[in-house]
């Protein structure tokens, strides 16, 4: 690194970490909930490079996307749980390998 | 220097804890870590010049969203580590796919020649005034629609989880 | 055309001429069964305030006026532009006027003679949208929505014909009489594709103006006019599609007399008449209308004979009536066909709701063979009818005396073959329409004891109507005197501005002298009153009554049975459409049709359950293919 300061492309190397790290963690577990937090992981670092994006060009634009983006996720988060809860309370599990009466 | 340092420093702990996020056994301590890893990604947020988003994200995720998380784990009672694992296998292709996918993303960035743009100065752009006038000019029509998503959403998780009458 | 913005005042009446009906159609349609017998009223208030405003349209276009704009532009290809407009001149006026007028008239009628059918306000309904239709027809100022109008009354008057669908064989006569259309309808399409494609549009305007500049009787002229000709014959019954018209009498009373005498069975004539310009100058097709018109005036009147059904007998006399108007249009005589379009109206509008009447009395019988001596119990009836039926035998001075002498008179200046068949086929509507009076008001009651307890005069919304017809059965005529009783004929001066054009293309009419109308006029109301006498002679002073079917020999009996038109067309028509039918059936559709559509089903339903099994429903294979379908598509795009 010969500039001290840190550049953009440091930031996008960082979400597709954290971004690569949600996708792993849907396939590798089985509890719903966890795969939720995932989710919510890979929402995390698309923020975060939609707000580097915003302030390496010096426009507000991209933080309201991801102001936008926080709403949505809530809303999911919201409606997600309550299916969990539910979906627990009729067959008093939540993996999602049970979970598999959704094909032909 | 020391921006950097900090930047390494919050990187490391997002990584981590995300990381612990998808390892470790009781859901608790998931919940937990991705709680830190939000701490982290705010304070990339403040490093980036976004204060109020910074705030914002905070209060939502690490507020709401993980303490509503929190509570549906010990609601369901799924703190004992009682979800029976994968098979090796599994685990391998899942960490083989992920780490494929990273390093395609990885190769797609490299190949699209970013040009290396200078560090954010010090600026004004994530101040609520800043932020709040861009939210209540040109994204006034989603800012209210995202308001009905909120109701419906709100509706819909009443009506799931609540118990049927039989 | 005439300077427009003085009467833009008077488009919104016009287009509330064929609203009012439309919205009295959705009204009774959708809360009919809640409005109950009010339906009936509002259908004919509806009907009176188009009425209303038709003559306010008429007031306004006084002096040889006309109106006509486009509402919007409909479809556009190329450099023709079909829009969709309004044309009211004064043919369209007289049209308006008797269907709205008329049409009032029976509305009013059908709520005294349908009182007791469960289908009142669906028949309110379509009696509404009938004249919805039947306005379009004759107000649109191009072929197109003419178009629209011809086909809207054919639908309404199936609907009608099998109003009493429980009953299959008024079904089958709902449907043959549809049919029967179609073959005609075929013809007036064709005739408008010509004129879109020759004529660059189907505007009369623009028609009229390209036909012009056409050589006199041209091919395509003459093919065009054919076709158009064609159409006319389905629907206003002509040789050789006339048969639907005696079945479509299946329909409720009311029904025959405004769709299948007073209004839509004169839609041939009047499309004819509109396109005065193009049959002008197409001679020959003129001759061939000629010839159809005269035929089928003597045909149909010869069955009319010997039919024994009251509804029957006024059937075939209104195809012989159509075949007499489209002679006159065969002579170029327009304004005489209109004439008789006009007084037609009235008293054959008078003969059917009368016969209805008689109906009603006879609680339902038909068969003028069980009739007789109804004068006694229905004195308002008997003289309507009575009335009507001096009207048509052309009696001096009811209204079918004037328009018909104009018709013979035209006839003797053309040809005097053609002159004495259609006088001939005047004095056989004269003895077949007395024969129907005779046999129906006079003698004795022949019927069971039950229906001759049952006889008496209908109700007042029945009898009213039948009233205000008689009198403008009577007066209908003055309008248009002939030149020995008066200078001016108003009515063809009131015309004189539509057929202006046409009668610039051919050399003026021959006026004959007064002597000559003298003896014409004589000669047909002596006929017509030799015809009454000999009537009288059979059937009151011999009192003979019908002989039933099977006793018929010989000639009689050709023509009860209608000369087995039916039969023939059964048997060279529809029975060999079957058999071909059949065989298709099986050889195309069962084998070609059949197997093709069960090969496809068959491959969908091998792929399908082949590629079923992906679909495990285990939710981390579905991610698993996401993400490295994801990875896939990277990979390409970093190789590219």
């Amino acid at each position: 690194m010969e500039s001290p300061e840190t550049t953009q492309n440091w930031y996008l190397l960082l979400s597709t970490v954290l971004f690569s790290i949600g996708v792993m963690g849907v396939l590798f577990r089985r509890n719903a909930l966890i795969i939720l937090m995932c989710i919510e992981l890979m929402l995390n670092a698309v923020n975060l490079l939609l707000v580097s994006f915003s302030a390496y060009s010096g426009n507000t634009e991209g933080q309201v996307f991801v102001f936008f983006i926080m709403v949505v996720a809530a809303a999911e988060v919201a409606v997600g749980l309550a299916l969990m809860v539910s979906i627990y309370r009729n067959i008093g599990s939540i993996d999602i390998n049970v979970l598999n009466k959704l094909k032909w | 220097m020391s921006s950097q340092l900090i930047f390494y420093i919050l990187s490391a702990l997002s990584i981590v804890s995300a990381l612990f996020v998808v390892f470790s056994r009781s859901p608790i301590y998931s919940v937990l870590s991705l709680i830190v890893c939000f701490f982290s990604i705010a304070g990339h947020y403040v490093m980036l010049n976004a204060q109020f988003l910074a705030i914002v994200h905070i209060i939502v995720y690490a507020g709401a969203i993980m303490v509503l998380m929190l509570f549906t784990v010990m609601l369901l009672n799924l703190n004992k580590s009682t979800e029976p694992h994968k098979t090796n296998l599994t685990k391998i292709m899942a960490i083989v796919s992920g780490g494929l996918l990273m390093l395609t993303l990885l190769a797609s960035i490299k190949a699209e020649k970013l040009g290396v743009y200078k560090a954010p100065e010090v600026s004004d752009i994530g101040y609520v005034q800043n932020v709040g006038m861009k939210l209540f000019t040109d994204f006034l029509l989603p800012f209210e629609i995202s308001s009905v998503l909120f109701v419906s959403a709100m509706i819909a998780a009443v009506v799931l989880a609540k118990k049927e009458r039989n | 055309m005439n300077n427009i913005t003085e009467l833009t005042s008077l488009i919104t009446p016009a287009l509330m001429v064929p609203l009012l009906p439309l919205i009295g159609f959705f009204v009774v349609a959708l809360f009919g069964k809640k409005l109950g017998h009010a339906s009936g009223w509002i259908a004919s208030l509806m009907i009176l305030a188009s009425f209303i405003c038709s003559l306010f349209l008429f007031n306004g276009l006084s002096g040889g006026k006309s109106l006509n704009f486009d509402v919007y532009e409909w479809i556009k290809f190329g450099e023709v532009s079909l829009s969709f407009g309004f044309l009211i001149d004064q043919l369209s006026l007289v049209m308006l006027l008797v269907i709205t007028g008329i049409g009032f008239l029976i509305h009013i009628y059908s709520i005294g003679y349908m009182h007791h059918d469960e289908g009142f306000s669906r028949f309110f309904s379509y009696l509404n949208l009938f004249i919805f239709f039947m306005l379009l027809l004759v107000m649109g100022n191009s072929y197109l929505v003419m178009f629209i109008g011809w086909e809207g009354v054919g639908l309404c008057s199936y609907l009608l014909i099998g109003f009493w669908f429980k009953n299959p064989a008024y079904n089958d006569a709902a449907k043959k009489a549809f049919i029967m259309n179609r073959i005609g309808d075929l013809g007036f399409l064709l005739g408008m594709f010509m004129l879109v494609f020759y004529f660059g549009g189907l505007d009369y305007g623009i028609v009229n103006q390209s036909a012009m500049t056409m050589e006199k009787g041209s091919g395509i002229l003459v093919l065009t006019t054919l076709l158009l000709f064609v159409g006319a014959t389905g629907k206003s019954a002509q040789l050789p599609l006339y048969t639907w018209l005696p079945d479509a009498m299946a329909g409720p009373t009311p029904v025959s007399a405004l769709i299948h005498a007073a209004t839509m069975v004169t839609a041939g004539i009047y499309m004819i008449a509109r396109s005065n310009i193009l049959f002008v100058l197409a001679p020959f097709t003129l001759e061939i209308i000629l010839v159809i018109g005269v035929a089928t005036s003597l045909f149909a009147a010869i069955i009319g004979i010997k039919q024994n059904d009251i509804k029957k007998v006024l059937a075939y006399s209104t195809v012989s009536q159509l075949g007499l108007m489209f002679a006159a249009l065969g002579l170029g005589a327009f304004e005489s066909g209109m004439f008789h379009v006009f007084t037609h109206a009235f008293f054959k509008a008078l003969l059917f709701l009368g016969a209805g009447s008689v109906i009603h009395a006879m609680s339902g019988e038909q068969d003028i063979r069980n009739m007789g001596g109804l004068r006694k119990y229905t004195k308002v009836t008997f003289i309507t009818f009575l009335i009507g039926s001096l009207a048509i035998s052309g009696i001096f001075p009811f209204a079918g005396f004037f328009s018909k002498d104009e018709i013979l008179a035209a006839s003797f200046e053309h040809n005097k073959i053609v002159w004495i068949l259609l006088s001939i086929s005047s004095m056989i509507t004269a003895f077949y329409m007395f024969r129907l009076v005779f046999l129906t008001f006079y003698g004795d009651f022949r019927g069971t004891e039950e229906q001759k307890h049952h006889l008496h005069e209908s109700p007042a919304t029945i009898t009213i109507p039948l009233m205000v017809l008689a009198v403008l059965s009577i007066v209908g005529g003055f309008i248009g005197l002939p030149a020995v009783f008066s200078k001016i004929h108003s009515f063809k001066a009131f015309l004189a501005p539509v057929f202006a054009d046409s009668k610039t293309l051919v050399e003026a009419a021959h006026e004959h002298s007064h002597s000559t109308e003298w003896m014409l006029m004589g000669i047909a109301t002596i006929a017509a009153l030799i015809s009454i006498g000999y009537a009288w002679s059979l059937y009151i002073s011999k009192k003979v009554i019908p002989e039933n079917d099977s006793e018929l020999s010989g000639f009689s009996k050709w023509v009860s049975n209608k000369f087995y038109v039916d039969e023939f067309y059964d048997a060279v028509f529809v029975r060999p459409f079957k058999v071909l039918s059949d065989l298709f059936l099986v050889l195309f559709d069962k084998l070609i049709i059949d197997m093709l559509v069960n090969l496809s089903a068959l491959i969908v339903d091998v792929t399908g359950r082949t590629y079923r099994l992906i679909q495990t429903g285990n939710t981390g294979f579905y991610v698993f293919a996401m993400v490295i379908s994801v990875v896939v598509f990277l990979f390409i795009q970093i190789i590219q």
